[in-house]
């Protein structure tokens, strides 16, 4: 019986001999590290990796693959070793991707000797790491353990070993990362990183003489969960992007400034992660080993993104000074309106986090007195009891009032910079009801990132954050329409289905319009076709590639065309031939809708719908499921790893997000268009013009 | 009080003052008042030390030594959260680790680990930060020289306090000093009890006596 792992899970080993399977779709580097009770680890020689393949009970690869088996004997490691991390990194200075985020989810799977599988663990939601703790088997009480970690390092094999408390953690890397390219030289040539084809005309620009400046493209995955410290935007000083820009300049998808051709002069996309840190961050030596020569200068900082301009003059001392929309750090006032909303972001988490713990605190000490008073026989004598038993209350109600005075306070503060924020947000940023959306022109350039909803806690129930994540889209979406949600007060099934048809049309609509014509396009699969009302207004109005694909044929007509287009784009990247795709194939970005999911679907369907949803997002197709998990029961669990993969947003309010920083349970709303508003027909209509001028 | 950048308003660096240190001695207490009569928004515990050379034939090979700094904050006794290269931010965002420093003595003098307080920020219940070192590769601070802690006014860079430990003893951590409420405001006080242990917890028990 296989136990398939999530992030932090464990599960017991039945045997000592075992294998651990790797399996990325991309070479990767496979490794392991020793480390004894306290997670240290204690020198060079407690790591094997491709450069020292073999250690007491343990064996690795010697070069990077995309599949890999190691053998681990957890008889044969020493006494002192209590815990056998499994690591994974991607080859740096080799010219393949620089980011997990770029290449499929990795899979790994500890297995028996003869096969059978013990535990599976996909390791979803990676992004800018370019190393990764992916499982860890531990000693607890005399037996032998595996966890799912997920743990990623955007600095590489360096930080993470770094983290491990290594003390020659950056010399190593180097050695591990000159071995791996000895390894690739030797074996077939790597693939080229991945190319979104509608960025192949960004390629075309020369790999610009490098800037000093390492790609610091730490974007976000919204809330979906991930607590590595290495993706908050406000973050300390952790080196960003694991290679010199001369070895990625070409590689990375026209996200620095410097590789941007003209048709997208304002995409700046790194930053956001490399704001001016406390320290300067030096080049990893990751960087420099193995991979072409680094020519940055040592001594010279990341460059950093101008200050915010000039703001509103200071307000009198003491006083809090007025907010200000676009009050952070950014190269454009798109990137520093999206830096200012996820900092209000951070601090309202973090502001309800002092919060809730001041109340839990006053909460148990409380409790505490009032036992005390209760247990203590002389209390039972006079009015000394009652007395105690007042002062332990008079002291919880002193303490929660000083709370909620520091916590309304934040929250004013947050409400009124929320007042001056939410105004001022591009449409892509705004909500519908913005009017930023009625004077709608069609977009030349794409923005750094998209609202989904709103994100709001219950102690302040009025403040809204808007939930913005990164474009292109890194994961699929799921917009779950089935009442797993728990509200009982929409027993009606069907209208939820409908809520979540008008979320997907009202997001499908949103990410249409945010990009220039020509750069993005919308299939919709709608095999009963169930979803004809709600998917009218994109219908109606012509913006959709074609009409929605109805009936079995329908939707292996469509699957079979944009599986070919992964396999096309795939194939001519790996051929380093980007730019060589057939006439016929569309070079725009893809957003493929399926609604009634598995309604209209044989078992092959399924298989290439899943074959979408791990390789399309690294090549621009990107999917969003329109589904009731129940439905599709009968799958059982293999289609686990399709959920998984997916973002699942909520078409009525429900609190399944949680924050990077504290993991607070957030509670979403999606992005509706207000009922009676004419804004989707008067945006969807201009797109529909603009895309029939630019086909023309 | 959250000015209008909030919690990202203290994150600069900041501009190197003139110095008006106090050194402390042990056990010694200091009102984290300002002169004007104002009180300390942000502050900085800054750790330095150096390995001492050893001795002999290769006498100007140094051994890599991993201090660690750590803060906990304590309600009424109680620890309620600890800031330490694994958990680089507090809960709350009032408490910042700089990161983890693996071998010290990198400037000469300065800051090798700095965490960052802003006191403002600090829940309501918290009234106790112990801050602490220890030496996680296992020397004793017999092999450390010129460890110091210093709190600096994070606002404009002046040091407000040194105290360094004097003479290295057979031992691998300090508890060094405390910043706790007193009324309206906050006092730092220099511990520089030794102990033993690899982390914070191991220091449990030797901080306890010192709240």
């Amino acid at each position: 019986m296989t136990a398939e792992l999530v992030r932090g899970q464990n599960h017991p080993l039945p045997e000592v001999r075992l294998e651990v399977r790797v399996s990325a779709g991309k070479p990767i580097v496979a490794g392991a590290t020793l480390s004894d009770e306290h997670g240290k680890v204690h020198g060079a020689d407690w790591v094997a990796h491709p450069g020292a393949p073999t250690l007491p009970g343990l064996k690795v690869s010697r070069q990077a693959a995309a599949d890999h088996r190691l053998a681990v004997d957890l008889d044969a490691v020493p006494q002192a070793v209590h815990r056998v991390s499994v690591l994974l990194a991607l080859p740096s200075g080799v010219g393949g991707p620089v980011r997990f985020g770029a290449v499929a989810a990795p899979f790994l799977a500890v297995t028996c000797l003869d096969g059978t599988e013990v535990a599976s663990y996909t390791i979803t939601g990676l992004d800018s790491e370019s190393a990764v703790v992916a499982l860890e088997l531990y000693r607890r009480q005399g037996a032998w353990k595996v966890r799912a970690v997920g743990q990623g390092y955007a600095g590489g094999l360096a930080e993470l070993l770094t983290d491990q408390g290594l003390p020659e953690a950056r010399q190593l890397a180097g050695s591990i990362n000159e071995a791996v390219a000895q390894g690739l030289a030797r074996a077939v040539a790597a693939p080229p990183p991945r190319t979104p084809d509608a960025d192949r005309h960004r390629h075309a620009a020369a790999p610009a003489p490098g800037p000093d400046q390492t790609h610091g493209g730490a974007a976000h995955q919204g809330t979906s969960g991930s607590a590595s410290p290495q993706q908050s935007p406000y973050g300390t000083s952790e080196p960003q992007g694991a290679a010199s820009p001369y070895s990625t300049a070409a590689a990375q998808d026209a996200s620095s400034p410097y590789t941007v051709g003209p048709q997208e002069p304002a995409r700046s996309d790194h930053g956001a992660g490399s704001q001016p840190g406390p320290a300067p961050t030096d080049p990893p030596a990751a960087a420099t080993a193995g991979g072409p020569i680094n020519y940055t200068h040592p001594g010279r900082r990341t460059a950093a993104p101008p200050p915010p301009p000039p703001t509103a003059p200071l307000g009198q001392p003491g006083q809090p000074t007025q907010p200000v929309a676009g009050d952070a750090t950014g190269w454009s006032m798109d990137e520093r309106l999206y830096n200012q909303v996820w900092g209000m972001f951070e601090d309202l988490a973090r502001t309800t986090a002092a919060y809730r713990s001041a109340v839990d605190f006053a909460d148990s000490r409380m409790e505490q007195e009032l036992d005390k008073v209760l247990s203590d026989p002389r209390s039972r004598i006079g009015g000394q009891g009652d007395a105690a038993r007042e002062a332990a209350r008079a002291k919880h109600t002193q303490l929660l009032d000083r709370a909620r005075e520091a916590f309304d306070r934040d929250l004013a503060q947050l409400r009124a910079e929320a007042d001056v924020v939410e105004p001022a947000l591009p449409p892509a940023y705004a909500r519908w009801d913005n009017p930023v959306w009625h004077g709608y022109r069609v977009p030349m350039e794409t923005p750094m990132a998209l609202r989904l909803g709103d994100l709001h806690l219950p102690e302040s129930d009025n403040l809204r954050i808007p939930m913005l994540v990164r474009l292109p889209l890194e994961r699929g979406l799921w917009i779950d329409s089935g009442p797993e949600s728990g509200h009982a007060s929409f027993a009606d099934s069907g209208e939820l289905r409908a809520l979540a048809l008008e979320t997907a049309t009202a997001l499908a609509a949103r990410i249409l319009a945010v990009h220039p014509p020509g750069e993005f396009s919308v299939h919709v699969i709608d095999p009963a076709g169930t979803g004809a009302s709600a998917f009218a207004p994109l219908v109606q109005t012509g913006v959709l590639a074609a009409s929605p694909a109805v009936g079995a044929a329908g939707v292996a007509d469509v699957l079979a065309r944009l599986t070919q287009r992964v396999d096309l784009v795939q194939m001519a990247v790996r051929g380093g031939a980007p730019d060589a795709l057939p006439p016929g194939i569309d070079p725009s970005e893809q957003l493929l809708i399926v609604n009634d999911f598995p309604h209209g679907f044989d078992d092959r369907a399924v298989t290439q719908l899943r074959y979408l949803a791990d390789e399309g997002p690294a090549v621009g197709v990107h999917l969003m499921m329109v589904a009731d998990r129940q439905d599709a029961a009968a799958y059982g669990p293999l289609l686990d790893p399709l959920w998984r993969s997916l973002l699942r947003l909520t078409p009525v309010p429900d609190d399944h997000l949680a924050d990077p920083w504290v993991g607070h349970a957030w509670t979403y709303e999606p992005a509706l268009v207000p009922a009676g508003s004419q804004v989707l027909q008067h945006v969807l209509t201009q797109v529909a013009t603009a895309r029939r001028s630019w086909n023309r | 009080m959250l000015d209008n950048r909030g919690l990202r308003g203290n994150r600069g660096k900041f501009e190197r003052g003139q110095r008006v240190t106090v050194n402390m001695t042990k056990g010694q207490a200091i009102s984290l008042q300002k002169s004007d009569g104002g009180t300390l928004t942000a502050v900085r515990m800054g750790l330095g030390w150096q390995a001492a050379p050893r001795r002999g034939l290769f006498g100007s090979r140094t051994r890599e030594i991993d201090l660690d700094a750590s803060a906990v904050l304590f309600a009424d006794k109680q620890p309620v959260d600890v800031v330490f290269f694994r958990h680089l931010v507090s809960d709350d965002g009032s408490v910042r680790h700089t990161g983890d420093n693996l071998v010290g003595g990198v400037g000469q003098g300065g800051d090798d680990e700095a965490i960052l307080v802003d006191l403002a920020r600090v829940p309501v219940h918290i009234d106790q930060i112990v801050f602490t070192v220890n030496s996680f590769t296992g020397q004793t601070f017999q092999e450390v020289q010129n460890a110091f802690c210093r709190l600096v006014d994070e606002t404009n860079g002046q040091e407000l306090a040194r105290y360094t430990l004097d003479g290295g003893g057979n031992y691998t951590a300090q508890i060094m000093a405390k910043v706790h409420r007193v009324g309206q405001g906050w006092n730092m006080t220099a511990l520089g009890s030794p102990a033993n242990g690899r982390t914070f917890q191991d220091l449990m028990p030797a901080i306890l006596p010192a709240l």
